[in-house]
């Protein structure tokens, strides 16, 4: 199940613009690393080239290597649409598939992927849902609309939906910041849950957040606009918030940056 | 603060009060603004009002007949007050049907090309063409059809020449609307569903197309309805006939506008009263479709 992430010498572009520079990083199989760094410093960036989403806007490009458990997903016989199944996604807003109902958004990736037996559908949908720790608030209403329920709700059922296709990595792109301080709780306890058979990476903005979920911490940075963002420090969660070796990652975390 | 008016701050100076009352200039201002957003819209709304009251005024008459509906015009003197026209119907609803069989998919697949694919020069030039096209007058695209297919190609006319070219002037209408209804979709859809390893291809199928459907629907509804009234391609590419005729592909097919347009020369009493008829009867029937369009946008409505 869970695989290990290694990024080594990776540098993206848009077009002509240098995004990232030479980002050099590993990833634990059941761990969760959070990237941490102010707005426009290319952690979102990084987060959508591991599963290749990046492509989806034209122009972009990834240099060097990208890979899961030795394999490289940026190798020229490997296919976008399969890192994916391989490596899932949750978004920041919640973004559930407004025409299906709460049973055919969990199930919407193995359906349309060519599951049609009903039996095995309904279990994934209720361990998917019990793994997101939505069954108990659903499971009387599973017919109706997806987009009924609550932010936080929705947004874990958009967790049952990534791991309904049982991926080997989670990546998770500010999945708190459009909820509320309870449901964001809620989620927060989901990663801690998932954390026992997912490889998790995290990108947030809220550094509490970071120093509660993760066990590794990666912080970016960018010199100035129009700079490529760069991995400035990687460490042990509890080491990048107590004694950071960069002068650069003490400032951000203790409010001092600009 | 919003709240420090000075009046609980004893200590500072009395403030003007924060809020002025409204000052005449723009009471003024006000009231001639309304004044003059009311009397655009009766101006808009009068001349409606006034051909539906004529036209269902004098038409009501004739459709209220069970002949109507129910009869052709074969054998019928001008001058008689009998006959119905569903030979017409027939005409306009089948000629519409088949531009809408050959436009609709041809339509969505180029919107779907537009938003989902298309890049560079290529969907530019679509999209141009497709601006253009949707300039074109109705008398236009019928003569391009009678050029292309009756004169160089031989074909005879024909109801399904009609047809094509409604399908010119009904590609356009249903390319820019399911463009519009393929953007409306939020890309967080799209990428919900690629990041589940589901391919461009279904994800369009089963994701995009799905959310943009009610939309579209309604859109082409709409062409369809726009379409059953263009007259130019029934007089230039079809002949009129008293009677009915089933085949679109051959003979002489009347159509709603075109009885209208052959009863003109009419000079009895009996020709006006066809003509006020069919004109209801057309209204009667895209009102039914515009409704159907209301009612398919209401039951396939994302719910909430």
């Amino acid at each position: 199940m869970a695989k290990r992430l290694d990024l080594k010498a990776v540098d993206i572009y848009y077009g002509d613009f240098h995004a990232v520079q030479d980002v050099n990083l590993s990833v634990a199989p059941r761990s969760v690393t959070s990237f941490i760094g102010p707005s426009g410093c290319g952690k979102s960036t990084v987060l959508r080239t591991l599963n290749r989403m990046h492509e989806e806007i034209p122009g972009a490009r990834v240099d060097g290597e990208v890979l899961l458990d030795g394999e490289d997903i940026y190798d020229r016989g490997s296919d976008a649409v399969a890192v994916r199944r391989t490596i899932g996604m949750v978004f920041q807003r919640p973004n559930p598939f407004p025409t299906m109902s709460i049973r055919d958004n969990v199930v919407a990736g193995l359906k349309l992927q060519g599951v049609h037996d009903k039996k095995k559908l309904d279990e994934v949908c209720e361990a998917s849902l019990r793994g997101a720790n939505l069954w108990k608030e659903v499971s009387g209403r599973l017919d109706k609309p997806g987009g009924g329920l609550s932010g936080g709700q929705q947004q874990r059922l958009c967790i049952a939906r990534a791991i309904a296709v049982a991926p080997d990595v989670l990546l998770m792109d500010e999945p708190c910041s459009a909820l509320d301080p309870i449901s964001t709780l809620a989620i927060e306890d989901l990663i801690a849950d998932l954390k026992k058979e997912y490889t998790i990476v995290i990108v947030t903005h809220n550094m509490q957040q970071a120093a509660r979920v993760s066990d590794q911490t990666a912080f970016f940075n960018l010199e100035a606009t129009g700079k490529p963002g760069k991995l400035v420090e990687i460490d042990d969660t509890s080491t990048i918030f107590s004694n950071p070796t960069e002068q650069a990652t003490e400032d951000y975390i203790s409010g001092r940056f600009g | 603060m919003a709240t420090d008016t000075g009046l609980e701050r004893p200590d500072r100076p009395a403030a003007a009060p924060a809020f002025q009352p409204l000052s005449t200039g723009r009471k003024l201002k006000d009231n001639l603004a309304t004044v003059l957003v009311c009397l655009a819209f009766l101006v808009a709304v009068v001349p409606l009002v006034w051909v539906v009251v004529t036209v269902v005024g004098r038409g009501i008459g004739a459709i209220v007949s069970a002949d109507w509906w129910g009869r052709s015009l074969s054998g019928v003197l001008p001058e008689s007050f009998a006959g119905g026209v569903y030979h017409a119907i027939y005409g306009t609803l089948i000629q519409a049907l088949i531009a809408g069989v050959i436009a609709v998919p041809i339509g969505i697949l180029a919107a779907v090309y537009l938003v989902e694919y298309g890049r560079g020069r290529l969907a530019k030039t679509t999209s141009f063409m497709v601006d253009i096209l949707a300039g074109v007058p109705s008398i236009v695209a019928a003569l391009f059809i009678f050029a292309a297919f009756i004169s160089i190609l031989g074909a005879q006319q024909s109801a399904f020449m009609v047809s094509l070219a409604l399908v010119l002037l009904m590609l356009p209408v249903v390319i820019r609307n399911t463009e519009e209804m393929l953007r409306l979709v939020p890309d967080e859809l799209r990428e919900a569903s690629y990041a589940l390893g589901i391919p461009k291809w279904k994800t369009i199928l089963r994701i995009v197309l799905p959310t943009a459907l009610s939309g579209t629907v309604t859109g082409i509804m709409l062409a369809l309805a726009r379409v059953m009234g263009e007259t130019a391609p029934v007089l230039v590419l079809v002949g009129y006939s008293q009677s009915i005729n089933f085949d679109p592909f051959s003979g002489n097919m009347a159509s709603l506008p075109l009885l209208m347009f052959s009863e003109l020369s009419n000079p009895e009493p009996a020709g006006q009263f066809r003509i006020w008829g069919a004109a209801l009867t057309l209204i009667l029937i895209i009102m039914i479709l515009q409704l159907g369009a209301s009612v398919v946008s209401r039951f396939s409505a994302i719910s909430k």
